[in-house]
């Protein structure tokens, strides 16, 4: 079935069709209408959930790691501030090892106040242990919630896992979008992984740990996010199975084959990106875009693979880089190190706080790019 | 109690859980003074065994056992005997 | 016989690793043999995060969800839903600290208050931050040394169990370790309430931060009771009555004088003869309060009746 959505309505038709037992949020634009969309449904009765209307942000976290503890399926979203009001509880989730999903639509960090698009926020978990996903349309908000499940509740890993998207280009913005049918079919079985609470086994999960006992159980989570990548792929190859979308390699490759210079993007700025490829290719110029999915793990050998002989990649960063360089661009350069290659890495923090950034940018940073030298840059603008 | 399958086993969760343990820690090693018990003046009452908040007395029909692996030496027990019947005795 | 009274089952274990003397791990075995193994408690960052025995050793013979500091309502209350949800009900117990309560926890409990979920939370109460050592929290009462109040707490306690009878919750009482069959009877009434939020507060002396020979534990909090200045009482669904011993000390003369519990306590020991009295006054003014409150309802229900 074939729906006009937003990407907020996009991502409350996922988790009707992942069917949660709780969900738990507190309201902060723009992530508003994918709660209220979650409501109706379970007032209409087509999900069948438990919704905890929390008093904050922590507290919506927190409540999904007590109905996670025992057994329950969760789900909670936010952005920005909630984010952050949340940041303690975001790492206490994945510590816990519960496979609770969050969707993030993310905003830009006050002050001064912003309620608009920026990836401030969502860089700021990239070291809990979440599995974190972003989705550049709709499309991939509804497909890539699903696939969040299946890789959180799989019993080699449970860890909790994200799924962002740009506040406004894609949580408000409609186009159409392609439903599962039958979600249960693609998701793993409701109870098929073992909680860690229950009165028949009374086991206790937290207690404080000495050094060594608390290194094993990092030591443990470092190994179960290492298979993260190839759980992915699978998830994302029966995806493909059902839908013909593809997601398995946790990235996407546009004209890079033949590219000299590649653009680097997540989010709704890869759309002009690739208007910008047509455009630069039509006049001859070689390059290619890379569309990141999956950002933890990060695809170090596959993002190495795409640039090998590459001889630019222009990182564009949604987000203010402050005294380092972004931290996209940190695992481009980490992906080159790691693989032997090297190229010239130019960052550019194009879209700071929702500031519109179009194909006509992107040229103009193409040729900005050719002219400067490695190193992050502030874009004001043409 | 153990439950049946293993699913969650293999990714490792089941080490970041503690198990109900009893000794937990060997608190019987922090005592100063331990309780001592004179039976001909103990009624059975019952009284230590319930203040007791390590849980460190046990009471059967055949009088009162004290645990002195996890007795702490804090004396609440023989300051509530209503019989005084346990007096606190300096551990050598 | 107080074995053949109360349940013999242990669920907090012997060798944990609570202080001698420990006024919250006397409270925390009756609470849990009166509940009984059909419960999930969720311990916030407290004295009893380290009580309950490093891992992978758990003093507690039921599950316990350990959580962040301020989370311990919200987490219950996910968890109750959830359990709600999958079939497999159960008590779900908060057991938390005064300063994961009346502080930095307040917000959550209001807010699972006011959503009425099926929880019992429990306060225990030793009036400070003590498992960082012994820092003045909201509930320090009045003239208490504290390491960050050395000359004494120029602030008031504050009365939790008032602020969760203004959120209409179905039962707020109060406990002592000193008083079982009291504890006992309020838990089991407690857990057979179905639905909303259920609010117990107990006062529990702590020996080295309230700086007495831990043998004085029972003695202190009974005294605490027999002079007044912990008062024993439930308000279920909106009606206030006092239990247990404090239901004979509206009399000011069945009262010990506050000193009687101060001078046992090495914290109270700067205390000048004015604030002494100013104690006195205040608990006094509080039963005249209770006073009143029964004497206003007892005429209300008469007029009706």
């Amino acid at each position: 079935m074939r729906l006009l959505l937003t990407g907020n309505y996009a991502a409350a038709y996922a988790v009707r069709d992942a069917q949660p037992d709780v969900i738990s949020a507190y309201p902060i634009t723009p992530q508003t209408p994918i709660i209220e969309k979650l409501a109706e449904f379970i007032d209409s009765g087509e999900l069948k959930a438990k919704f905890v209307r929390v008093e904050s942000e922590h507290s919506a976290m927190a409540a999904l790691i007590g109905a996670a503890s025992v057994g329950a399926r969760t789900y909670t979203a936010t952005s920005s501030q909630g984010l952050l009001y949340m940041y303690e509880v975001v790492w206490w989730a994945a510590g816990a090892r519960l496979p609770i999903v969050m969707g993030l639509v993310t905003r830009a960090l006050g002050p001064p106040w912003n309620i608009w698009s920026d990836h401030a926020d969502f860089y700021t978990v990239r070291d809990s242990g979440w599995t974190m996903l972003f989705a550049s349309s709709a499309q991939e908000v509804y497909d890539l919630t699903l696939i969040a499940y299946c890789v959180a509740e799989h019993r080699d890993i449970l860890l909790p896992a994200l799924v962002a998207w740009d506040a406004f280009e894609i949580s408000h913005t409609y186009e159409p979008v392609e439903l599962v049918g039958d979600a249960a079919q693609l998701l793993p079985p409701k109870g098929a992984w073992t909680p860690p609470l229950a009165a028949e086994d009374p086991a206790s999960l937290g207690n404080l740990a000495y050094p060594e006992e608390y290194a094993e159980t990092r030591r443990i989570m470092a190994e179960a996010a290492r298979k993260i990548p190839l759980v992915f792929a699978e998830a994302a190859g029966r995806f493909r199975e059902l839908t013909g979308r593809d997601y398995s390699r946790g990235y996407e490759c546009y004209r890079c084959e033949d590219a000299e210079t590649v653009f680097i993007a997540m989010g709704s700025i890869y759309g002009e990106v690739r208007l910008a490829v047509d455009a630069l290719r039509a006049r001859g110029a070689p390059v290619g875009a890379l569309k990141v999915w999956l950002y933890r793990p990060f695809p170090y050998r596959g993002v190495a693979e795409a640039l090998e002989d590459k001889k630019t990649a222009i990182v564009l960063s949604r987000t203010a880089s402050l005294g380092a360089m972004g931290p996209l661009a940190a695992d481009v350069a980490t992906a080159l190190a790691l693989n032997g290659h090297s190229l010239k890495l130019v960052e550019f923090s194009a879209g700071v706080g929702g500031v519109d950034v179009t194909m006509d940018d992107v040229l103009a940073m193409y040729k900005a790019a050719l002219e400067k030298e490695a190193g992050t840059y502030f874009w004001r603008g043409r | 109690m153990r439950r049946g399958g293993d699913v969650s086993r293999s990714a490792g969760v089941d080490r970041i859980l503690a198990r109900p343990t009893v000794g937990a820690v060997f608190s019987g090693g922090w005592r100063a003074e331990r309780p001592v018990v004179d039976a001909s003046r103990c009624k059975l009452c019952g009284v230590c065994w319930l203040f007791c908040p390590d849980a460190a007395i046990g009471i059967t029909e055949a009088g009162v056992v004290i645990d002195y692996n996890y007795c702490k030496g804090c004396g609440i027990c023989a300051r509530e005997c209503p019989f005084k019947a346990i007096t606190m005795v300096g551990e050598r | 016989m107080a074995h053949r009274v109360f349940p013999r089952e242990e669920y907090l274990l012997k060798g944990h690793v609570a202080c001698p003397g420990c006024g919250a791990a006397i409270m925390l075995r009756h609470v849990l043999k009166a509940l009984g193994p059909n419960t999930y408690l969720v311990i916030p960052a407290c004295c009893t995060s380290v009580i309950a025995g490093p891992h992978p050793r758990s003093a507690f013979g039921v599950p316990v969800l350990h959580i962040a500091f301020a989370a311990s309502a919200a987490a219950a209350s996910g968890m109750v839903e959830a359990l709600d949800k999958l079939g497999k009900p159960a008590n779900v117990v908060v057991w938390a600290g005064d300063g994961g309560t009346v502080d930095i926890g307040l917000q959550a409990l209001s807010g699972a208050a006011e959503r009425g979920h099926n929880i019992i939370y429990i306060c225990y109460d030793n009036e400070a931050y003590m498992n960082t050592g012994i820092q003045k929290s909201g509930s320090t009462p009045y003239g208490a040394w504290t390491t960050t109040t050395p000359s004494g707490n120029p602030g008031f306690k504050k009365d939790l169990p008032g602020i969760m009878v203004s959120h209409r919750v179905p039962y707020v009482a109060t406990l002592s370790p000193a008083y079982p069959n009291d504890t006992f009877a309020r838990l089991r009434k407690a857990a057979s309430m179905r639905g909303g939020l259920k609010y117990l507060h107990a006062l529990t002396p702590c020996p080295p931060g309230w700086r007495y020979d831990p043998s004085l534990t029972v003695e202190i909090a009974r005294l605490a009771v027999e002079t007044g200045m912990w008062v024993l009482y439930e308000v279920e669904n909106g009606v206030f009555r006092l239990t247990g011993p404090s239901k004979a000390l509206l009399d000011k003369s069945k009262r010990k004088p506050v000193t009687e519990y101060l001078k046992l306590q090495g914290r109270f020991r700067h205390l000048s003869s004015e604030d002494v009295e100013r104690i006195q006054k205040m608990v006094d003014e509080n039963w005249e309060r209770i006073a009143e409150m029964l004497k206003e309802s007892s005429e209300h229900s008469g007029k009706q009746g």
